[in-house]
């Protein structure tokens, strides 16, 4: 029973991470029908500038939240920065090509970042310095500390942040017409391009955030994170149903628990056959089975194209 | 002035017969020019190339005829390698001959083709490319912890030793009339050149034609009497045995097989050169994996180009290549979106698209 | 053999809470050209899907020559003979004209892979036989001047015939033809006219969704009026058209 107790708790932590960059995929999927690849490189790229800023300032006297804090700042704005560059500069001009060529230039663009990363920060593991007093509290047998619990409500506070902004603003609504038909919306007076803009610097600014919230839970960040990450977090946003909100956020703390629960489960019971090493395999399965029941995700819309 | 040439050439009478000639001869004699241009290294890089050539025109047929995207065909390449390893090592004892060890591997991976296929066709394109994506990384998991508890494919290690590919008591990897790396050429080249001429004859036959249907409009092939399950396995499943001849090939080659030769970037890759190429159209997809093939090695260069324009090397050409590679690509495809070299139709399309939008 | 070909008893469907078709019945006879109309939305489309297999219907059945077909799939129905065009035109577009009628063959012919690779003599006569046959019927269609123009740039009218070029390919009993007049002018229709009798003419039987009243009238053997997904007249063009309920569907008036 504790192990179950822990496992829920590091599964709903890491599927929080999941959720908020799953988020990302399918704020960008819903309008663009595009798989962005680079959108792990941006959470990547997150952890890393603020790992720089915080690196910076870990002589400077000032309190530890306060470093963290300015780190985060720092992060954020710069990722909203390349999110608008990527979609600017590799997105845009193939807005009308079919759905591949864009896609190769996703993966152009996730392999420069991630060997720009490489080039900057170098081949080595970055910790994150122990600058906060990380509080641990037990409830039953299990432990959870105060940078998890703070992930958890960070995570949460954002995802209904989003679920505000999209569902209950001029701006939202404006994003929701672009994703139903661009063209539409534009003859309704929606800016696509502006819309789409926006659509990517408010998805890097949640990456940013993300890659901050990974580097504080694992205490380490490297230049190569960003992509399974972002392949799980995509598998998370298929899992819920791609295009949609809460499935993104549902399919990420889902993945995130199964995951946990499989690494801690599937040793005792397959009698040791099959370890926590086969952790990943237990995503894909799940992911696999699930698209085989209900092949627009679990919070997907049924039913396909009409004819 | 090129171009003037080019069509008085065409004008001549026999054209085609000396173009053939010129390009058997220019193929037959490459491994010595190359070598002699180049050095040994570049033949082996050549013989890649043939390789991934393979691979590429096998995902073609998935992606590019029947356009279903797969984001895990290295799988099946997978496939292909650690069977031949497997029953073609001193790592379990077998050692089957080669004849039986590619068929093996082609048939096992177009089973694991039909395999995939079966559960997940009635997804929708992307959610298609997630579930091969997650087929491949399966694969990988497997291989690389398949070491206990009964040692099969020697977990992250992988398997060495592997047979050398061996036709009728010669093994290609001894030195007879030419060092082994040209034995390699001449045998993948004839494999190339089977796989092209499949490919060619496929597309344009009674299942080429329902391929193309499927990918254009799949209600309305389903409504011409196609079974689109059906053919779409059959697509799936010969692409994926022509990445498990592939894995077989580069298994008897290598010598080692190892998990990391497997992962997804190399899926990637494969796809890439696919649509860098030109997605459909066979010259296109030879021209872009022999491309992505060579440009990733030709980098390594940029160290020694640096050491020249500035006399010292600024950044590490390993770090540096990789940049470059990705960049070219966006590059690319900004450029060409159709690919560098499309099929006459697909660049009409394209041409269109891009004046629409530009309305 | 009945003189029925297809016979259609019951049907209804539903899409979440909303119900497309309703109990709807009706017989078309071998050789008739046969007309469904309806205002916008009253389910024409919807039969059709579930008459070629596309929908399976919530309950009733489909007989095709007396053999039961509920619930195959559109390849299934392609392959028993009922073929069809689509409302909003789907050609394969990046193929020529004749590249797609030839995949129209598909269903009656059977080169596989050894076929295509090898080109023994049975699969070269087969690949003969199937352009021959294709390079008729856009003749037959009157396209055959596009032979090799692709798809996505012929004219609209000239992509509706070769559609119905296409959909003919795979021999079919019955042909069903979904607004094939849309958007033509008095000219085209009548050439379309002259078409489709030449089609029954030469033994298919035609099923229509078609707008154009004067064509409708003057073509068909018999209509059914389908309104809010349920029949509510079928008979002789002049018995339907002067049928109260078809009227009120029509105007919006009772009469």
């Amino acid at each position: 029973m504790d192990i179950f107790l822990q496992q829920l708790i590091n599964g709903l932590v890491s599927g929080s991470i999941y959720a908020i960059v799953a988020l990302g995929y399918t704020l960008v999927y819903g309008i663009l029908r595009l798989i962005n690849f680079a959108h792990g490189e941006i959470v990547m790229l997150g952890a890393m500038i603020a790992l720089s800023v915080i690196g910076l300032l870990t002589d400077s006297g000032l309190p530890g939240l306060l470093i963290v804090s300015l780190g985060l700042l720092c992060a954020i704005p710069c990722c909203m920065l390349i999110g608008y560059l990527i979609e600017r500069i590799a997105y845009r001009p193939l807005r009308h090509a079919p759905s591949l060529t864009p896609l190769i230039t996703a993966i152009g663009v996730s392999i420069v970042l991630q060997n720009l990363a490489m080039m900057i920060w170098g081949k080595e593991f970055i910790s994150f310095p122990p600058l906060i007093d990380v509080q641990y509290f037990s409830i039953s047998e299990a432990t959870i500390n105060s940078v998890q619990i703070f992930i958890v409500i960070v995570s949460t506070l954002m995802m209904t942040g989003l679920n505000y902004l999209v569902n209950k603003t001029k701006l939202g609504n404006a994003m929701r017409a672009t994703a139903q038909n661009a063209e539409v919306a534009g003859l309704m007076g929606v800016n696509a391009n502006t819309i789409i803009s926006l659509t990517f610097v408010i998805g890097s600014a949640l990456a940013a955030v993300a890659g901050m919230m990974v580097t504080m839970n694992y205490n380490v960040a490297h230049y190569d994170m960003g992509f399974m990450l972002g392949l799980k977090a995509f598998t998370a946003a298929v899992l819920g149903g791609i295009g949609n909100l809460r499935g993104a956020m549902f399919g990420g703390i889902l993945l995130g628990i199964i995951e946990s629960m499989g690494a801690g489960y599937l040793g005792t019971l397959t009698n040791g056959m099959f370890g926590s090493n086969y952790q990943d395999v237990f995503a894909f399965f799940t992911l696999i089975g699930v698209l085989i029941f209900k092949p627009s995700g679990l919070l997907g819309k049924a039913g396909g194209e009409r004819p | 002035m090129v171009k003037k040439i080019l069509s008085a050439y065409c004008k001549l009478p026999y054209c085609k017969v000396i173009s053939s000639l010129l390009l058997g001869l220019v193929l037959l004699t490459l491994p010595f020019i190359t070598d002699y241009a180049l050095g040994r290294i570049w033949v082996r890089i050549l013989d890649f190339s043939l390789l991934y050539i393979m691979l590429a025109l096998g995902l073609n047929i998935v992606v590019g005829f029947a356009g279903l995207l797969d984001l895990g065909f290295v799988a099946f390449f997978a496939v292909g390698a650690y069977s031949y390893a497997i029953l073609g090592s001193p790592h379990l004892g077998i050692h089957l001959p080669t004849w039986l060890l590619l068929p093996i591997g082609t048939v096992l991976a177009g089973f694991f083709g039909i395999l995939l296929g079966t559960p997940t066709l009635k997804l929708r394109g992307d959610y298609l490319a997630i579930v091969t994506l997650g087929f491949g990384e399966i694969i990988r998991i497997f291989l690389n912890n398949l070491n206990a508890p009964y040692n099969l494919t020697g977990g992250p290690q992988g398997i060495n030793l592997i047979d050398p590919l061996n036709f009728g008591g010669i093994s290609l990897s001894q030195a007879g009339w030419f060092p082994a790396v040209y034995n390699y050429y001449y045998c993948f080249l004839v494999f190339v050149l089977l796989i092209i001429f499949t490919t060619h004859r496929l597309q344009y036959s009674r299942i080429g034609r329902a391929w193309v249907a499927i990918r254009e409009d799949e209600i309305a092939a389903q409504a011409m009497g196609i079974n689109t399950r059906n053919i779409k396995l059959l697509a799936f499943s010969m692409g994926a045995s022509f990445g498990g001849l592939g894995g077989g090939l580069f298994a008897g080659f290598q010598g080692f097989v190892s998990p990391e030769s497997f992962n997804l970037m190399e899926s990637v890759m494969i796809l890439c050169m696919i649509v860098l190429g030109g997605m459909g159209h066979i010259p296109g997809v030879i021209f872009g994996a022999i491309v992505l093939t060579v440009l990733p090695e030709a980098l390594r260069y940029l160290g020694p180009l640096q050491n020249n324009v500035f006399g010292k090397i600024l950044v590490d050409p390993a770090d540096l290549r990789m940049l470059v590679f990705g960049m070219a690509l966006i590059l690319v495809m900004l450029l060409r979106p159709a690919g560098l070299w499309p099929s006459p139709i697909r660049k009409q399309e394209f041409d269109e698209a891009i004046e629409d939008s530009n309305d | 053999m009945t003189e029925k070909l297809l016979e259609i008893n019951g049907i209804s469907k539903h899409f979440g809470g909303i119900s497309a078709l309703t109990d709807v019945s009706l017989q078309i006879q071998h050789g008739e050209i046969y007309a469904l109309i309806g205002p916008n939305g009253a389910g024409k489309t919807s039969l059709f899907n579930v008459i070629t297999g596309i929908y399976t219907p919530d309950s009733g059945s489909i007989l095709l020559n007396g053999k039961a077909m509920t619930g195959k799939k559109p390849h299934e129905m392609a392959k028993a003979g009922v073929a069809r065009t689509f409302q909003n035109i789907r050609l394969f577009h990046s193929m020529t004209a004749l590249e797609n009628v030839m995949v129209g063959r598909h269903c009656r012919t059977s080169a596989g892979v050894v076929g295509a690779v090898f080109q023994h003599p049975k699969a070269k006569t087969e690949e003969m036989a199937i352009k021959n046959r294709a390079r008729e019927l856009l003749e037959y269609v009157g396209i055959a001047r596009h032979a090799n123009t692709v798809a996505r740039n012929l004219s609209y009218g000239d992509q509706r015939r070769l559609e119905i070029a296409r959909a003919l390919a795979t021999e079919p009993l019955l042909l069903a033809l979904d607004e094939p007049a849309a958007g033509m002018n008095h000219t085209e229709t009548n050439s379309l006219e002259e078409l489709f009798r030449k089609i029954r003419a030469d033994g298919v039987t035609l099923l229509l969704i078609e707008h154009d009243v004067k064509l409708v009238m003057g073509l068909c053997d018999r209509i059914t009026v389908l309104n809010f997904g349920k029949k509510i007249a079928e008979g002789t063009p002049d018995f339907v058209k002067n049928h109260p309920e078809v009227i009120e569907a029509y105007l919006g008036v009772s009469v």
